[in-house]
């Protein structure tokens, strides 16, 4: 592969990946946020207050970082991938540009109100605010996911004369049907990584015997919502996510399950590693007929393998396709049943004395981390070759007049100030959870 | 006509950018100068604290409306400019980090760490900002396919191998650092009181003179730069109400800080931001970026926008969304207007 293409790739999800770290506890965290809010403000019990006002802390520095992070994302549009942006700029710069004037301004703007404005806003202002930052973020999250979207499954537009990309239907890029599932999955995705993020530490403060009033209405609030999340993300979201992978982008479904020969009664895999040279799958642990039945709603069904498509349309990295989508799913299934326990546990009354399940949740904290990255990069690498699926090769998009060292200087730029951030933004995170609810310090 | 109109918003959000965030890169510049004690800094980021965050949508959202309305014009200085792009993101995170973490942490190490990146990387960002218009105005190697590629710096003459950095863009870059040193020590006279504010009013003061001093040399090297500064305004002379906005501006700035009146003053200075930045525009028009060798390659409004259809349904989405964006800022501003209050504090 050219090295300055590759460098140019390992740019893009490098600061994504990064930013994506925060986003995603933020986009839980502002519908946790509501909820705690809500409680307040239907109970008047000060008590929730406090919670909220907690979590609105570590919301505000996930928040700050998330938002520092995000900007490079949109410039990176331009300065790396100008060519792409040049093709499609006209259209997916529309879903960019809502983000910007529709959900940025109001995230800003309430979230400066829900941390700075309790006292001058009154009781229902400050719900109001908390309400207005979770629409806003999670309406950001449309809004990239539509991005993303259109660049999975194209639709809204023709081809000019010289080969341009002119987008004829703004509905259809607003209304795209990969839209709205990847969507939920991914808003899903982060409803999870938020309720472990409050499960884990309730189960913290319970297991330290410190602040253990605020970790019990954690864990009540988080496994509820988490048990929800967690079942939704699989089904059907995840599941619809699958369909639509299969209906249009049949090779990069064979990758991902390691599919390498078409034929009937397909199975699914559990577990293997690809090998490509040899084009099967070593040591796999596979359910016969599963794959046809997802696929095509029939045990016995033929389902194309990657041998079905021209190899210079499979995606450039099967391997780590597999292996992202497997560690998806995977811990998917495992976070429904630490969440379906723990939500068991809570019905029976004995969550918060039942220490082997508040470990678990302790530390269980990381992983939604890894599985919502692993998601990502499943989409990410399952859309290779292309970047515009079926309408531009990635080979074709990138900024060929910025040298590799220039992006290589700059990717190194990018990793020095994360790193200082990642390590900033745990240190004071830590610090919050130590101080823990309660009173509230004046930390601006 | 549709491309016009694209043009003007997006012009008119890049003026709301500077003008709102300005103030705030502006108060980080004199920051560690007019505000000695803790308590003194607090105000001080106060004063900018629950604002800071919405002025730099801005930047956002007028890139968002660049990208859509101009993809050519974006994809090509974005990835021409790659270099001073990519510093101006580092500064804009270390900044974002120092307003939002410098509270967090009472010790001596932590807080006066972050007062200091808060003031060089404002410092710097007004800087490279102007630097950016410079480039801007002067021109930038364009090949066929619209795109070009500029090192930092090459022999520092603004000549036909042009860097980013060269005697005029650097001019432009101190010229853009005094006008938003003048405008943040306004901002934050108006925002505060007793100390801060005597020292802040000294500041606008003193930056008044060089920015006096700067938009004279400025705009006489501009007009020796870029000959079409002159024939747009000798063909349209109606043009000369954005220069005369920008004088007015300053005028304003200077009767109403003497007579104490420090929002007066400071509207004076944003009325003097978007004077210069209208006349810069109008006098580049209808080229968004003149190529300083053959300027048949510039690029223009027709040949760097969007096809007709998206332009017009954008005009759509956009109308109703900042009309919102535009009431959340006013209500925002509102609702934390008079001096910075110390005692009730955020969380």
């Amino acid at each position: 592969m050219d090295s300055a293409l590759a460098l140019h790739r390992f740019h893009f999800a490098f600061t994504i990946t990064f930013h994506y770290l925060f986003v995603q506890l933020t986009l839980g965290l502002a519908l946790l946020i509501f909820i705690l809010k809500t409680m307040a403000l239907r109970t008047g019990n000060e008590h929730y207050n406090d919670t909220a006002r907690f979590w609105a802390k570590i919301f505000a520095v996930n928040f700050a970082l998330g938002v520092v992070t995000g900007i490079p994302m949109e410039f990176q549009f331009g300065t790396n991938w100008s060519r792409f942006s040049k093709a499609a700029g006209g259209v997916i710069g529309h879903t960019l540009g809502m983000e910007g004037l529709y959900s940025f301004f109001l995230e800003s703007s309430f979230l400066g109100l829900l941390i700075f404005g309790e006292k001058i806003m009154g009781r229902v202002g400050h719900w109001f605010s908390a309400l207005a930052v979770w629409v806003g973020s999670w309406l950001s999250g449309y809004l990239i996911v539509a991005t993303d979207a259109w660049m999975q499954r194209p639709v809204g537009y023709e081809l000019g004369p010289h080969g341009e990309i002119i987008l004829n239907s703004w509905s259809a890029l607003i209304f795209n049907d990969w839209a709205a599932w990847q969507f939920m999955h991914t808003i899903l995705g982060g409803v999870v990584t938020g309720c472990f993020a409050m499960a884990s530490l309730g189960a913290f403060y319970l297991l330290m015997g410190k602040h253990q009033d605020y970790g019990r209405t954690f864990l009540r609030v988080s496994v509820t919502t988490g048990l929800l999340a967690t079942l939704l993300v699989a089904f059907p979201t995840g599941d619809q996510q699958g369909a639509l992978v299969a209906r249009h982008q049949g090779p990069t479904l064979a990758a991902m399950e390691g599919h390498f020969e078409t034929g009937p009664a397909a199975p699914m895999a559990i577990l293997g590693q690809p090998d490509v040279e040899q084009r099967r799958l070593d040591n796999p642990f596979v359910l016969p007929g599963v794959l046809s039945m997802i696929v095509h709603k029939r045990w016995d069904a033929e389902v194309r393998g990657l041998d079905a498509f021209p190899k210079e349309n499979w995606p450039d990295n099967i391997p780590l396709l597999f292996y992202s989508f497997h560690i998806m799913v995977g811990l998917g299934t495992i976070f429904i049943a630490i969440m379906g326990l723990s939500a068991l546990q809570l019905w029976r009354g004995k969550l918060f004395t039942f220490k082997p399940l508040l470990w678990a949740l302790l530390l269980a904290m990381p992983l939604p981390y890894v599985a919502n990255t692993a998601g990502w990069m499943t989409a990410e690498v399952g859309r290779q070759p292309w970047l515009i699926y079926g309408l531009m090769r990635t080979t074709a998009g990138f900024s060929n007049r910025v040298s590799s060292g220039n992006a290589m200087f700059t990717l190194f730029g990018f990793m020095g100030i994360y790193s200082v951030l990642l390590m900033l933004g745990l240190f004071l995170i830590w610090r919050e959870i130590e101080h823990g609810p309660g009173s509230a310090p004046a930390a601006h | 006509m549709l491309p016009v109109i694209w043009f003007c918003i997006v012009a008119v959000m890049v003026a709301m950018y500077v003008v709102l965030d300005g103030f705030d890169l502006g108060a980080g510049i004199v920051h560690l100068g007019v505000a000695r004690t803790d308590r003194e800094r607090r105000a001080v980021i106060k004063s900018i604290g629950p604002v800071w965050d919405g002025n730099e949508v801005w930047l956002l959202a007028g890139g968002g409306a660049l990208y859509f309305a101009f993809p050519a014009l974006y994809a090509s200085s974005f990835s021409g400019f790659y270099l001073p792009l990519m510093m101006v993101l580092w500064l804009l995170i270390l900044r974002g980090i120092s307003v939002e973490f410098r509270n967090h942490i009472d010790n001596p190490v932590w807080k006066p760490l972050w007062d200091t990146v808060f003031c060089f990387s404002s410092g710097l960002l007004a800087i490279f900002f102007g630097v950016a218009l410079g480039n801007v105005v002067r021109g930038v190697p364009l090949d066929a396919s619209g795109e070009f590629f500029l090192p930092l710096w090459t022999d520092w003459l603004p000549g036909p191998n042009p860097g980013i950095l060269d005697w005029y863009t650097i001019l432009v870059g101190l010229f853009a650092f005094f006008t938003l040193t003048q405008h943040g020590a306004l901002w934050v006279a108006y925002k505060t009181e007793n100390g801060v504010r005597t020292r802040a009013r000294r500041i606008a003061r003193l930056s008044w003179f060089a920015v006096a001093a700067f938009t004279v040399l400025v705009t006489v090297v501009s007009f020796r730069i870029q000959p079409q500064l002159s024939r747009s305004f000798a063909a349209m002379p109606v043009g000369f109400v954005f220069p005369l906005l920008a004088l007015a501006g300053l005028t304003g700035a200077f009767l109403f800080w003497s007579r104490q009146e420090d929002l007066k003053a400071f509207v004076s200075s944003a009325v003097f931001v978007i004077g210069m930045l209208t006349s810069v525009v109008f006098g580049v028009f209808p080229y968004v970026l003149p190529a300083n060798t053959d300027p048949a390659l510039s690029l223009t409004i027709h040949n760097a926008s969007a096809p007709a259809y998206g332009l017009r349904i954008g005009l759509i989405w956009f109308a109703p969304g900042m009309a919102l964006a535009a009431s959340y800022s006013v209500f925002l501003y509102r609702k934390f207007a008079g001096k910075v209050q110390l005692e009730e504090g955020g969380y």
